[in-house]
């Protein structure tokens, strides 16, 4: 009894010692080295501005974090602030009132200006209030390749998909895997749409998944865009891996020919100690289309009673955007800034063919932002069945895309 | 409780009153918990749930949907051929390690924690360690290859048309002794003298236990069956551990669609209607088995 007591004098004193410094707790699913590291440089902006950051990383990948996350939110035990995919994962939960309206702190710091390009900021808005803070930007179109693997095939490294797809039975005949697709879900999907935009084009990627065109997605062009997804399935045969990191890494040692991932691939092959460009090339948009989709990571804030954490959470829009904290986070986490202001000199060779595609402005919204979760999973349903099954015609597959962009909302 | 109590007969109410609060706790959990739940999870089954329940009715959308889901067919057909094989491969081996075990051998202690070890471990752990044993580049094909025998190919969770089979292993491997125990124990109930006699008429040892013996132990298997069938239902830790339902959607199961949809493509209506669908799927196999065994024995 009597540690009990003193367990509730403990609770008691707490509350009123942490006042000075107002400790936020701040969920998010960043947790292999490179992640790590660059969520560190965040805690330490926050902690500069005298509040705490008490780190609440989740393992595994976002699919496993976020049903906690909205569990969380929904079960009335919000966290200080949280992690998304900026796009649609959080839609609901906005229109629940349970996330809070940040357009103060945006007029407050002109994000409207600063935040490039603007569709990072449109992720964030609903009926003209701001619910969130964009951090980075992720790509996806990026095929990378692992020099080392065609040189043991003796063909010259190759400039686009095309050539990629022509030098596949040289790679083979040398007991390469010419491309590594991981066995999980998204990795196929991924792969497809970055192939669609390659492939079809911009435009048709608008109007599939943007304006959600049923026409279009069982149109001809799209028809060329599975042809080519057919390649990639007999080109990954062989890849036996489930993770996206254990398919870079068959690159990285040469095993693979090339994988079709986002960015942040580059921090695997930064942690191997390759160098872009004589261990590995990257070729953005599949050397084809030189586009790059823009989604990323955004801190969500929910609505608290707490008078103090609610100042705290301010603080913290404002940190995770301020130029320094941009490029330290950045840097470490493979990603582009949000804004366009800030100096990235350290930036490497494939980060900056990045920045340069950023600045002429050829930049699609990610999948994220256009469809529902419910879509997205649909699709990937479709996609790891399709890239699994060398059964699947192309024609069927198509006409369950078709079927899937129907029903999108 | 008012006075009044006494002056009447002691109504039925309040006949073993102290076992009847005890067993309210437990009478609430299931209405309000199994009976409420269940009954708020077929109710918004027929709604346009996405991320939030909303009691928007769409009627059987859902359902049209589900059933047009190449992946729901595919994790019912799973379902079937995993639940059809642990069900016999279970029984029969539990019972044939059971037999053997009672042939009163040497160490039977021994064995007996050999056999019931694994299911000791986790869904996950067994799941994480037949993914190591059945990958062909460290498990047996590897091994088997070194041996010298480099054509052998062995490599179930990478192939779709099989992989269910590599599911089926390590979900044997892990509740086979389970099974031997319980009808183990059962073996043990059966009175010696019942041996003696079939060994007096000359009756050989196997037709004992098939004609005999497996009758008598009835009871036991019955509880065994229960046991072993609601493993199967809800089979869904040892698949997204050992092959996360891959290669493609090859060993997907429902209990897996049901969570994906629920929580992963934020979609409860969708991930309701599955659900639903399992508990349907469930009640026609179990209520006209539990009248028959149940109700039949009432009335003789």
């Amino acid at each position: 009894m009597r540690f009990m007591a003193a367990a509730l004098a403990a609770t008691v004193v707490l509350p009123s010692a942490a006042a000075y410094a107002t400790d936020l707790e701040v969920t998010h699913w960043w947790t292999s080295g490179g992640e790590a590291a660059a969520v560190a440089e965040f805690a330490k902006a926050f902690d500069a501005t005298g509040n705490k950051w008490i780190d609440g990383a989740i393992a595994g990948a976002g699919s496993t974090a976020r049903p906690i996350m909205v569990s969380r939110l929904t079960g009335g035990d919000p966290m200080g602030a949280t992690q998304f995919n900026h796009g649609r994962q959080a839609e609901e939960l906005v229109e629940a009132g349970l996330l809070r309206d940040l357009t103060d702190v945006a007029t407050r710091e002109n994000w409207k200006e600063i935040i490039k390009p603007a569709s990072l900021l449109d992720s964030c808005t609903v009926d003209g209030k701001i619910y969130c803070a964009p951090v980075n930007i992720h790509s996806w179109q990026w095929l990378w390749l692992s020099n080392a693997a065609f040189e043991t095939a003796g063909v010259p490294v190759p400039k686009n998909w095309d050539e990629f797809v022509a030098a596949a039975p040289a790679l083979e005949k040398a007991g390469i895997v010419p491309l590594a697709v991981g066995g999980q879900a998204w990795q196929a999907a991924g792969a497809f749409d970055v192939l669609m935009v390659a492939i079809a084009g911009k435009d048709t990627f608008n109007k599939v998944f943007k304006d959600k065109d049923a026409d279009v997605a069982a149109g001809p062009d799209m028809a060329r865009v599975f042809k080519a997804a057919e390649d990639a399935r007999r080109m990954s045969r062989g890849t036996n891996v489930q993770d996206w990191n254990q398919a870079t890494n068959m690159v990285i040692t040469g095993k693979a020919g090339g994988q079709i991932m986002g960015d942040w691939a580059q921090g695997e092959f930064a942690l191997a100690g390759k160098v872009a460009g004589k261990d590995y090339t990257c070729l953005p948009g599949l050397g084809v289309n030189e586009v790059i989709s823009t989604g990323g990571d955004a801190f969500y804030f929910p609505v608290l009673a707490d008078e103090e954490k609610s100042k705290a959470q301010e603080v913290l829009a404002s940190t995770l955007l301020a130029p320094a904290t941009q490029v330290a986070f950045n840097l470490k986490k493979g990603s582009l800034p949000v804004r366009g202001d800030v100096d990235l000199a350290a930036a490497n060779d494939c980060m900056k063919k990045g920045l340069d595609i950023l600045a002429k402005g050829n930049v699609i919204e990610g999948t994220d932002q256009l469809l529902s979760a419910d879509s997205q999973k649909q699709k990937e349903d479709l996609f790891s069945e399709f890239f699994a099954n060398p059964s699947m015609t192309p024609e069927d597959a198509q006409k369950r895309f078709a079927a899937i962009i129907a029903s999108a909302d | 409780m008012t006075g009044q109590a006494h002056t009447g007969r002691p109504r039925r109410l309040l006949r073993n009153l102290s076992s009847k609060i005890a067993s309210i706790p437990m009478m609430l959990t299931a209405v309000v918990i199994f009976l409420g739940g269940t009954t708020w999870t077929v109710v918004y089954s027929f709604t346009n749930s996405k991320l939030l329940p909303r009691a928007n009715f769409v009627g059987l959308d859902q359902y049209e949907r589900l059933w047009d889901a190449p992946r729901w067919i595919v994790s019912i057909q799973n379902l079937a051929i995993y639940g059809a094989l642990t069900l016999v491969f279970s029984l029969v081996m539990g019972f044939v390690l059971a037999a053997l075990m009672d042939q009163k051998i040497r160490f039977e202690n021994t064995f007996r924690t050999i056999f019931l070890y694994p299911f000791a471990l986790s869904f996950i752990v067994t799941g994480l360690v037949w993914q190591w044993i059945l990958n062909p580049e460290f498990g047996v094909q590897s091994v088997v290859r070194a041996l010298g025998w480099t054509s052998f190919t062995f490599d179930p969770l990478y192939n779709a048309d099989i992989v269910i089979y590599g599911v089926l292993i390590a979900g044997l491997w892990q509740g086979t002794g389970l099974v031997m125990c319980l009808l183990l124990a059962g073996l043990r109930g059966i009175d010696e003298d019942i041996w003696k006699a079939a060994r007096v008429d000359g009756i050989p040892m196997w037709k004992t236990y098939l004609f005999i013996i497996i009758p008598m132990m009835r009871p036991v298997f019955i509880t065994t069956l229960v046991i072993i069938a609601s493993g199967i239902v809800k089979v869904y830790d040892l698949v997204v551990a050992q092959t996360s339902g891959g290669p493609g959607i090859a060993s997907e199961v429902p209990a897996k669609y049901v969570y994906d949809y629920m929580f992963q493509a934020q979609n409860l209506g969708q991930g309701f209607a599955a659900s639903t669908m399992m508990l349907v799927t469930v009640a026609i196999i179990i209520v006209p088995w539990a009248y028959l065994e149940f109700g039949g024995r009432k009335r003789v």
